[in-house]
């Protein structure tokens, strides 16, 4: 029954979704439109009814209603409550069903609130939701229904990936998917406010707040997951060059750039092509990354949910809707009027070049990513990775740190290099001290050391703007600005810290030996077996102590699931302030001594730090955006009846 | 405002041109197996001891005999290698000359597997780090390798041989030169 409410809601959604669609683009032609006034509360209803259809779904699964075939398929009554509910949407189905339902909320909350827009623009806006929404409920009704009853019901279900069970994959997938859909709200703005001929400083500020929080949520998604291939897939590497992870970076690049071209455009009236451009590509990339992702026409290590007609339908989409963007895009730029000049060195020419960078960058994880798909159409197999990757995204990644040190210091408009010599003195002073002391400490390679300066110059840089201010009156925007770009040089620092001096052994040791490696010193004690809820494991008891020490106890695992069968390793991290120890259990060779892989990892924890801190940046920037904008709204209203009020008066 | 158009357009193009590229790639049967590129080459060089005292080992020399032979990569631990053993038996008594390498195996797993299974094989090699199979391109077991009497591979079948397998690898057989 709960399931059947469910399904049903998800109609209803749909068919809201097609007036929204309808009464939009009738109110975007002509405000008095009779079915313009139910496009507002249909957003809000559609919002209801896939909240209530999502909820439907984690119902049966917390109460393993082994009827509903993606139940049985994917969940298992053994398993703990926690990964029942994220079993919810730890599958093709579940995953769709929960993106529509952020969707539908976040269309829900725009037709509830925002009102800062022309009307027309609004309607234009909501209607492209309706429209891309429209796209989104068939896929899922036609293609991959969650509800689908089974018969007979089977005993009990199949359970989840191994690999998928954990508590770091209960959130990663949402946290994007969350990122994705805030880029389709940019999205609708970009093609409201191009429908309707409107690019305004206004249309800026209102579409912001939903580019920050995707971006907010995607930077998390990022690097929640690298941290987890990093702990759980057990190679020790925290970033792949998967094509499933840069299906989530490429989306993120994007939003970083549009974030950036938005404030210009919200600040300083300039760039108005731009960033409705970069709304679309931002946008597009979500969609090529979930196709990606969902087609199985890229063989990656995270294959999952492969399904070619389920591609094709979502290739459909994306043709449609990017496709149908860009010609109306083409038709449309020339009507968009210019917006205002600027010299090179002012902030909008640091961030026109931060711009061109990250969508450098961006094309360069594009090419690299498709590029194996396209040499198969000619019957050539090639695999793109980190020796391509690496070095040609850094050739645009380090200039951009530069700019990112000085941009931020310079004027809107037009600045001189005189201006701001002794910051960037200041800055470039810490980058050759870091790079010299670097030099004389230690003989590492090129990259790193380059990284390791410029992540001292950037530390530095990030807090420039705030010399010769008055602390206690800078925005919380600004303050955001600083933390994110902060979090920019301890990622870098962590990076490049890990790559020059992490230190790896390999050894098959018998219980009693020991191992050392950097600083460590790590004894195996023991192995024996344990059991979980739904996997056995050989278990390690290893004694570790960091520079003779107090020893600290670690137990990694080689764990064995049996519903569905699968093994996976999990690993022991000791975690100090200045990095990780690492340990692997692996297999048990024919002596009978056991596989110990170590790794001494310096700073690594600091690469998911930085991000950490880069998330905070930006949500601090958005509160102090969102707060803004109320303040500003009730200094509006108050101003307005006290008008009003002296009218009033007058009259009387 | 000429040069922003025709930039947009170009990229108009170049998403279509992405969008066909997917179409065309969703459209392609996606093979699962990964086919040799050693077909058509000669057999590298090797030398592999017996694992079974009833057999003797393999080496590039046993294949370059004048004869074309099946290669039989196999394991005791693979269950399809299991399930072929039938296919492989009447292939043999259909005439055919087979030999083998056992991949990461021990020999008294390989005598039991032959002793239940039956033993078709003229020659069974110990790759015990999967060097051959690498060698010729083989990314699993089992799999079936047609080798002329030059030493040069001819042809390869990927999993196990099913009865309706037999006639066309016979046939193969009798095309490089047997």
């Amino acid at each position: 029954m709960i399931a059947e409410i469910g399904l049903a809601a998800l109609w209803l959604a749909a068919a809201l979704s097609v007036l929204q669609l309808v009464g939009g683009y009738l109110g975007a032609r002509n405000e008095d439109s009779e079915l313009a006034v139910l496009v507002r509360p249909a957003a809000v209803l559609q919002a209801v009814l896939c909240a209530v259809s999502f909820l439907a779904l984690v119902y049966v699964f917390a109460i393993t209603d082994l009827s509903v075939r993606l139940v049985a398929e994917n969940s298992h009554s053994m398993k703990p409550l926690a990964f029942k509910l994220s079993g919810a949407w730890a599958n093709h189905e579940g995953s769709m069903l929960l993106w529509i339902a952020v969707m539908a909320v976040a269309g829900g909350l725009i037709a509830l609130i925002e009102r800062r827009l022309p009307e027309r623009t609004m309607m234009a806006t909501l209607g492209t939701q309706g429209f891309v929404g429209i796209g989104f409920y068939l896929f899922i009704l036609l293609s991959s229904n969650p509800f689908e009853r089974l018969s007979p019901v089977p005993a009990d279900g199949n359970g989840l990936n191994p690999l998928l069970q954990d508590m770091g994959v209960s959130f990663h997938p949402p946290t994007l998917y969350i990122g994705y859909v805030g880029l389709s709200v940019a999205f609708s703005f970009a093609m409201g406010a191009l429908l309707t001929r409107n690019v305004t400083p206004d249309f800026a500020r209102v579409m912001r707040p939903w580019v920050l929080a995707s971006w907010i949520f995607l930077t998390i998604g990022i690097t929640a997951g690298s941290y987890w291939a990093y702990y759980e897939l057990g190679w020790g590497g925290w970033w792949f060059w998967d094509p499933v992870e840069n299906a989530s970076l490429m989306p993120w690049l994007a939003a970083t750039a549009l974030l950036h071209s938005a404030s210009v455009l919200a600040a300083r009236d300039a760039l108005r092509t731009w960033t409705i451009m970069l709304g679309v590509v931002a946008f597009s990339m979500s969609m090529v990354g979930t196709f990606l992702v969902r087609s199985g026409v890229l063989t990656s290590v995270h294959a999952f949910a492969v399904d070619p007609e389920r591609g094709s339908f979502i290739l459909a989409l994306l043709a449609l809707y990017i496709g149908g963007a860009l010609v109306l895009f083409a038709l449309r730029a020339n009507t968009i009027a210019e917006g205002e000049r600027f010299s090179l060195l002012s902030r909008e020419g640091a961030l026109v070049v931060n711009n061109v960078g990250l969508s450098a960058i961006l094309g360069i994880v594009l090419l690299g990513t498709l590029y194996p798909l396209l040499t198969e159409a000619f019957d050539v197999r090639v695999s793109v990775g980190p020796p391509y990757f690496n070095p040609v995204s850094a050739i645009f990644f380090l200039p951009m740190l530069v700019i990112l040190a000085v941009g931020p210091l310079l004027r809107w408009r037009e600045d001189s290099f005189a201006r701001i010599r002794m910051p960037v003195l200041v800055i470039g002073a810490a980058a050759v001290a870091a790079l010299v002391a670097v030099l004389l400490l230690t003989d590492i390679g090129f990259l790193p050391l380059l990284g390791l300066a410029l992540a001292a110059g950037v530390a530095i840089a990030s807090f420039m703007p705030l010399r010769s201010r008055n602390i206690r009156r800078v925005p919380l925007a600004v303050w955001g600005m600083c933390i994110a770009h902060f979090g920019v040089a301890v990622a870098l620092f962590g990076m490049a810290a890990d790559s020059a001096f992490q230190q790896e052994r390999l050894v098959a040791a018998t219980p009693g030996d020991s191992v050392e490696v950097g600083p460590w010193e790590a004894t195996l004690a023991g192995i024996s077996p344990v059991a979980g809820p739904n996997w056995t494991a050989m278990q390690g008891d290893i004694f570790v102590s960091y520079q003779g020490g107090e020893p600290t106890e670690t137990f990694p695992q080689a764990r064995s699931f049996w519903a569905p069968q699968g093994e996976t390793s999990e690993v022991a991290l000791v975690t100090r302030w200045n990095g990780q120890l690492y340990v692997a259990l692996g297999n048990q060779s024919e002596d009978g001594r056991w596989q110990l892989r170590l790794w001494w990892k310096p700073f690594v924890t600091w690469i998911w730090y930085g991000g950490l801190l880069i998330a905070l940046g930006g949500a601090m920037a958005l509160v102090g955006r969102v707060v803004g904008d109320v303040r500003r709204r009730s200094t509006a209203r108050r101003e307005e009846e006290r008008r009003a009020e002296e009218a009033e008066l007058a009259t009387a | 405002m000429k040069r922003l158009r025709i930039t947009l357009w170009v990229i108009v193009l170049l998403a279509a041109g992405l969008f066909g590229l997917f179409a065309y790639q969703l459209s392609q049967p996606k093979d699962d197996f990964v086919r040799s590129a050693m077909v058509g080459q000669p057999m590298p060089e090797f030398d592999l001891e017996p694992i079974v005292e009833s057999r003797p080992g393999l080496s590039r020399a046993d294949l370059a005999d004048g004869q074309p032979k099946l290669l039989n990569v196999f394991a005791s631990w693979c269950i399809p290698c299991a399930a072929e053993a039938p296919q492989l038996e009447a292939l043999e008594r259909s005439g055919a000359t087979i030999v083998a390498v056992a991949i990461r195996d021990r020999p008294e797993d390989v005598e039991r597997f032959l002793a239940a299974y039956g033993n078709p094989f003229a020659r069974i090699g110990r790759d015990d780090i999967s060097e051959v199979q690498l060698a010729i391109g083989s990314s699993g077991v089992p799999e079936t390798f047609v080798i002329d009497g030059d030493g040069v591979i001819t042809y390869q079948h990927i999993g196990d041989i099913r009865d309706s397998d037999v006639p066309m690898l016979l046939d193969e057989l009798r095309k490089a030169g047997g």
